[in-house]
């Protein structure tokens, strides 16, 4: 039987190296502002209509044109989507980078590029295919100043005729991608139909990989988590908006603003039932969100690790005067400036506690662009329940990139606004403290600027301050305050989304990860089970504060492994200041921190190695 | 039948047009110190909004941080108040302003509050000419911090400790002015008379209103050398004329003599008149306001007055094309679109 085994193998290699279908990396390596996101995501939308599981990760310069930019498409029949470090296919396009992009590939490696580029000087042990781009693309584009643009679309006939990706496919993507532009639609697909006809005459398939159809996306949507929370904010009845434009935020308030005046303009007066400012900066945005808050209003803002640091006075305010507030932090790789355009979960910590004094707020960590979409309307509950800012931690690589979802679901719940008394409650109960803990939970009563009524107004500061809202230095008051202000963070602790626990049976190790981690961390799961037969269990926590369930996870485990996409471990070190000491000493990291999103292999490899396994 | 006693008349209670007594105006006892321009100030608002008949449960008092920031607590009791951060009112006091267009808003600053540390928001604010009375209690100092300068001491004028300011003032009215604010004033708070008509026709301007008003620190900017001292102010006060404010509500005839007279018509029908002193003067030509407030600074003088209005301008909310209920109170069905909406973004997704 051996014998027979190999004999096979050796038969395949020699007819054709045996056929990888629907499991592979392509990168593609351009210059930005060359047009090539529209090739990148007609590829990736075509492969998707094919029923092909994918995911496209964008790794652009913090630049506008010029400078090198990386687009990976991942298909995967078996569903993973997270980033796959290895490189299966290349197109290389930029020869700035070209010499570094070949440089890492495994041999055999297929490599579409500018015939100019002259790759096998670097290499001459991987499956080349040169293409002759300028002489292509001449004929299609016969005005030289649009040229540049169009040439990148050859490269998406080339690769579909090598993959095998079917040009209806191809075309419907690129007219979607085109949308009402006709013209430009018809002479970009010329050029993919150039590129085809040139793999089909002069490049020979010499490589293992094939995308075939299949049915793993029917019926499925794709979207960026920007646009998805942007959805979310408009279907949790948002009004005021108040944003100052930063990379990897911006997209969420653009969106946010397109759809609003799509689907929030008053169809009969024409009139707004929303108000969206671009600020001075991040302090006004805040500050103005603050204030809608104040007033009764669902209020937002989006930024990223910069714009967070600058509100944290405001944000302090919002929880010592508790204001309702809804801020979307989209990480971005710091300190200070950082990696403007590569992702990272290195504002946890910072964000949990920000600004000074004893502070703490809920942060909600979606991981989805469907949880996008449902943690911004929770994020609106909890923000107006609970009367305090609320964060959603999403990330550069959730929120700018393209993911395959189910389409969302229309809400069901009713908006929760939380403990308002109007005019009419104020007549039957002749008057309210503001601060006073009536209903055991911490959370006062509240009423609106504009309340009719003489008892209705109180002084909000942020400045120590009794049950009626006056000014008080008294030591015993701040005390009962501030005590008060912890019960209401025991309520969070019970409001917020609970962590969701896989394979819970206990003993041996177990991961726990946020966000975007779980794209990588489910992947390695199935790694670390086929490769050293360990099955892990998996804790995915979705909001901070952490609930009993976690700490019971952690004790479950000999050790758990806290995966996250930071330097010092943030959420690991946020574990250990909310749970027992006895629990966290069972703690270990995999952190993964160099701004690209991580992947399964670095989860896996990293546990073994811990754990002495290789 | 009960007998019938004769009950003496009770004393003729004054209210206001909405039936309110002055004392319903009022806010709680000031911490102040005794002798604060800041309290004066505090006394014409009360006396400003009570005279319009301004419900008082839809006026919102915001302030930032300082002696003057304390003031709200010292007027309207019932109002709503929001005392933010340091320098930061105005984004707070816009978001509340976008929340319910049919508030009016009151926001008091100082002078450290608005030309240091919250001039950026200042800047803006006028620029946007959100519905709003904007007053700055100007000292010319820090006064919660003990009296440090402000970047509104003049040049040349000297603290307690002897340190000289060697740098030139920002003028916030000349700023307002070009940034776009559609009512601009300057005053004193010892005057009681100007200050009190400004603030009612602020109160009746739709747009931002900026009220520069002189307050002197008693504590820390008060002695010979100041240029913000109650005597400085006294004696190189050149009021622009002599300001009268005629309430819609009042058609009462004034006894002026319209050869001498600028008549301003504001947005509720109140009418400004300026008596003129001296030379012709036209608050509705900036060119013409920059000028005087430039020459002013040259001759040392400090000239209070309604420098600019503008009737005509949009305001913020305006420009928001807004639908006329609060956005704070709109209801479900009005804010949350359909199932078919969210259908047909999916369907483009697809
Ligand atoms: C961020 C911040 N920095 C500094 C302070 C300290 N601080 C409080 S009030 C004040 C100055 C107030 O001056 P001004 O606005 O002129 O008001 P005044 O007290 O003179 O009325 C300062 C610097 C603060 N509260 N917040
Ligand atoms: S220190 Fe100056 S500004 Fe502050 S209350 Fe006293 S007099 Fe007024």
């Amino acid at each position: 039987m051996g014998v027979t085994e190999v004999t096979l193998s050796e038969v395949e290699n020699q007819a054709a190296p045996h056929r990888v279908v629907n499991d592979l990396s392509i990168q593609v390596a351009t210059v930005n502002g060359s047009g090539s996101q529209s090739s990148n995501l007609v590829l990736l939308r075509a492969i998707f209509q094919m029923g092909i599981p994918v995911s496209g990760k964008n790794l652009f310069p913090s630049n506008i044109a010029g400078l090198p930019t990386w687009f990976t498409i991942r298909a995967s029949k078996d569903g993973w989507i997270a980033r796959r470090k290895e490189i299966d296919f290349l197109v290389a396009m930029n020869p700035e980078t070209v010499e570094e992009d070949v440089q890492t590939l495994a041999p055999q490696t297929p490599v579409v590029y500018d015939e100019k580029l002259d790759v096998g000087r670097f290499r001459n042990d991987l499956v080349l295919y040169p293409v002759p781009f300028d002489q292509l693309v001449a004929p299609v584009c016969p005005d030289a100043k649009l040229r540049k643009l169009v040439r990148n679309m050859i490269y998406v006939g080339v690769v579909a005729k090598l993959l095998g990706i079917d040009m209806a496919e191809v075309e419907k993507a690129l007219r979607k991608q085109f949308q009402k532009k006709v013209k430009a639609a018809d002479l970009n697909f010329k050029a993919v139909v150039a590129g085809y006809d040139f793999a089909d005459q002069h490049l020979p398939k010499a490589d293992r990989f094939w995308l075939e159809r299949m049915n793993a996306t029917q019926g499925k949507i794709l979207i960026e988590g920007n646009a998805a929370a942007a959805l979310g904010c408009m279907f949790a009845g948002v009004t005021v908006v108040s944003w100052y434009p930063i990379t990897p935020s911006s997209s969420l308030a653009e969106t946010l603003i397109s759809y609003m005046k799509r689907y929030r303009i008053d169809p009969e007066t024409k009139k707004a039932t929303f108000a969206i400012v671009q600020a001075e900066d991040e302090l006004a945005a805040l500050g103005m969100v603050i204030g809608a808050g104040w007033a009764g209003a669902r209020a937002m803002t989006s930024t990223a690790g910069p714009g967070i640091s600058l509100m944290a006075e405001f944000v302090g305010l919002g929880y010592y005067a508790e204001v309702p507030a809804v801020i979307f932090d989209i990480q971005r790789v710091g300190p200070s400036t950082g990696l403007p355009t590569r992702t990272s979960q290195g504002d946890i910590l910072s964000t949990a506690v920000l600004s000074h004094g004893d502070t703490k707020h809920p942060l909600l960590f979606p991981s989805s662009v469907g949880e996008c979409y449902s943690m911004a309307m929770d994020a609106f509950d909890l923000a107006e329940e609970l009367q305090t800012p609320v964060f959603v931690m999403s990330d550069l690589d959730l929120g700018m990139n393209y993911w395959m979802s189910d389409p969302f679901p229309y809400p069901t719940r009713p908006l929760r606004r939380g403990k308002v008394l109007t005019a009419e409650d104020l007549k039957q109960r002749g008057g309210f403290l503001r601060y006073a803990d009536v209903d055991g939970d911490g959370i006062g009563y509240r009423t609106l600027p504009g309340t009719n009524h003489p008892a209705a107004g109180y002084f909000a500061r942020g400045s120590g301050h009794d049950e009626r809202a006056i000014y008080s230095e008294k030591p015993d008051v701040y005390v009962r305050n501030m005590d008060r202000l912890a019960r209401k963070w025991e309520t969070a602790r019970r409001l917020v989304p609970g962590p969701v626990i896989e394979g819970g049976a206990g003993g041996g190790i177990g991961i726990l990860a946020c966000g975007t981690s779980h794209w990588a961390v489910i992947e390695s799961l199935d790694q670390l089970k086929r490769e050293y037969g360990v099955e892990a269990g998996y804790c995915r926590v979705r909001a901070y504060p952490f609930n009993d369930q976690v700490a019971d996870f952690i004790r479950r485990h000999v050790s758990t492994y806290v995966v996250e996409q930071n330097r010092d471990g943030q959420l690991c070190s946020l574990l250990k200041l909310e749970l027992d000491p006895e629990d966290t000493a069972r703690l270990r990291t995999v952190r993964h921190y160099n701004g690209l999103p991580i992947d399964a292999r670095s989860v896996t490899d990293s546990i073994a190695q811990q754990e002495g396994w290789n | 039948m009960a007998t019938t006693t004769a009950v003496p008349p009770a004393p003729p209670r004054r209210v206001n047009r909405i039936g309110l007594e002055q004392a319903a105006y009022k806010g709680n006892k000031s911490t102040l110190c005794a002798g604060c321009g800041h309290n004066a100030i505090s006394e014409r608002i009360i006396e400003a909004f009570y005279e319009m008949g301004v419900e008082p449960h839809r006026v919102i008092k915001l302030s930032g941080i300082g002696c003057s920031s304390k003031s709200p607590a010292y007027f309207m009791r019932t109002s709503h108040g929001f005392n933010a951060v340091h320098g930061r009112m105005p984004s707070v006091a816009t978001g509340a302003m976008l929340a319910n267009r049919h508030l009016i808003a009151i926001g008091v600053s100082g002078d450290g509050d608005t030309a240091s540390i919250g001039i950026g928001q200042f800047v803006h604010l006028m620029r946007r000419n959100l519905p709003i009375i904007y007053i700055i209690e100007d000292n010319g100092c820090y006064g919660l911090t003990k009296g440090q300068f402000s970047a509104t001491a003049d040049i040349g004028s000297v603290l307690k400790t002897g340190v000289v300011n060697d740098l030139p003032p920002i003028d916030t009215c000349a700023l307002a002015i070009q940034l776009g604010a559609t009512y601009v004033a300057r005053s004193f708070s010892g005057d009681k008379r100007q200050l009190l008509a400004l603030l009612e026709g602020a109160i009746a301007h739709r747009g931002t209103a900026m009220l520069d008003v002189i307050s002197p620190c008693v504590t820390f900017n008060d002695h010979e050398g100041s240029t913000k001292s109650y005597s400085y102010v006294k004696d190189h006060d050149e009021p622009l004329g002599d300001l009268s404010f005629v309430p819609f509500f009042e058609d009462i005839t004034v006894d002026y003599d319209p050869g001498t007279t600028k008549e301003i018509t504001l947005h509720d029908g109140s009418r400004l008149l300026l008596k003129k002193l001296g030379e012709d003067y036209d608050p509705t030509n900036k060119v013409e306001a920059l000028r005087v407030l430039t020459e002013s600074h040259e001759r040392g003088e400090v000239v209070t007055g309604l420098f600019y209005v503008n009737t005509q301008r949009p305001d913020f909310l305006q420009l928001m094309n807004l639908v006329d209920e609060p956005l704070a109170t709109l209801p479900e069905s009005r804010v949350r679109p359909p199932q078919a909406a969210l259908d047909e973004v999916m369907e483009s997704l697809r």
